[in-house]
């Protein structure tokens, strides 16, 4: 097992165990910021080599995937689970937007086994942020006049993740393979321990959460397996019709069945507070998550080769 | 010492409200604030700030209990349901009244 699924492991275990454990929210915020500049840069050099044209159909059947996996959780949610309007749409909003956590995982993975991916998928990332959130605020809400969408955009676009996504691909766009590599000591040499930090504090984030697991029942465990499953399958098969390569098709359906922690969340509280914000987390944070990192991510791959192989 | 009384409004509440808050209390007469991160435990659960969304702020605003009682209504009103905040008053002396 790689070691950084191991440093997970081992911050769930110091939580359950309750150990005083923690990662100081300064050194927590660095190394996202320092993750979320990394994918940006790698993303960015890659973009520089490709044409426009290349990009837009990708980009936009993307941008359709984050519209259309929220409606798919959502009756699933309400009808099944027989959860609230607002705690369904908000939960169906985690679910169509990605993980950034989840996504760096899957690019170590594919790293450590020497798998070759499209590296402008970090584009992906950003691109599938943002529908999500839109179309949950919608679902719990209907399109009102009160909604403060200025506000919303503020949250969405400036937020944390995606603005340093973007900066990064942009400044990898500018710099190119050459430019980049005066950096690339600290962004791309150090990015396997930054993640091992990076999932210890996960680790014990998500061990936080297991506790109101209990509380909410099995129907939200089996729903945080069952839809990044389903979501992984939309995802091969929209890869597949892009004519990614194997890697990169595995990479886009874990984007698509990782569930979104960080701005999500932050939208969801601004935009619809009546929504429980323990109920989405423990779905996304302790099931989906680590789901996706331990068992998910090997899968996703196992099932896009054997799509290309059966299929191609 | 010239010493004056004002009213010193505490509230501690989810950080992702920061920018609305700052930005109505000033609506409502505040004439300035001060923000700290903090954590801890209350009906909403431990707060741990481990991360943004288990994070509190605590603000504090020194100002005249006209204003005081705006604030605290305007927030009671439109946050006491679906968010975990707390706010208390008490009376603190300060030297410069014109300040605030």
């Amino acid at each position: 097992m790689d070691p950084i699924i191991l440093f997970f492991l081992f911050g769930v275990f110091a939580g359950i165990v309750k150990s005083p454990l923690r990662l100081p929210s300064q050194v927590y915020d660095f190394i996202t910021l320092v993750l979320l500049i990394a994918i940006g840069l790698k993303g960015g050099v890659e973009l520089s080599k490709l044409s426009f044209f290349t990009l837009l159909p990708q980009s936009l059947s993307i941008i359709a995937m984050g519209f259309v996996l929220p409606f798919v959780a959502y009756p699933a949610l309400l009808v099944l689970g027989r959860f609230q309007r607002a705690d369904a749409a908000s939960i169906a909003a985690h679910y169509g937007s990605v993980s950034v956590g989840t996504f760096a995982v899957a690019i170590a993975y594919m790293g450590a086994n020497d798998i070759v991916y499209e590296e402008h998928v970090a584009l992906f990332v950003v691109l599938l942020e943002i529908p999500a959130i839109l179309v949950g605020i919608v679902l719990a809400k209907g399109i009102k006049q009160d909604t403060n969408w200025g506000k919303i955009a503020n949250e969405v676009f400036l937020g944390k993740g995606v603005i340093l996504l973007v900066g990064g691909l942009v400044i990898g766009w500018i710099a190119g393979e050459e430019g980049v590599s005066s950096i690339e000591p600290l962004f791309v040499d150090l990015f396997k321990g930054i993640l091992a930090l990076f999932l210890l504090e996960m680790g014990l984030i998500t061990s936080t959460h297991l506790g109101s697991l209990r509380k909410y029942g099995i129907f939200l465990v089996c729903f945080g397996i069952a839809m990044p499953l389903f979501s992984s399958l939309v995802g091969i098969s929209l890869g597949f019709m892009l004519g990614l390569s194997v890697g990169g098709t595995a990479i886009l359906a874990t984007l698509a069945a990782s569930a979104s922690y960080i701005a999500v969340p932050a939208a969801m509280r601004i935009s619809v507070p009546e929504a429980n914000p323990t109920l989405s987390l423990t779905a996304s944070l302790g099931i989906t998550f680590p789901f996706n990192i331990v068992i998910g991510i090997p899968l996703y791959y196992h099932w896009s080769a054997y799509a290309y192989k059966a299929f191609a | 010492m010239n010493k004056s009384e004002q009213q010193l409004l505490t509230i501690i509440a989810e950080s992702v409200l920061e920018s609305s808050l700052t930005k109505e209390m000033e609506q409502l007469g505040a004439k300035g604030y001060t923000i700290m991160d903090v954590r801890g435990k209350g009906s909403a659960g431990v707060r741990n700030a481990g991360w943004d969304a288990s994070s509190n702020i605590r603000i504090e605003v020194i100002c005249t209990p006209a204003v005081a009682d705006a604030i605290s209504a305007h927030l009671q009103d439109k946050y006491y349901n679906d968010y975990a905040m707390i706010i208390y008053t008490g009376a603190v002396n300060v030297l410069r009244p014109d300040k605030f």
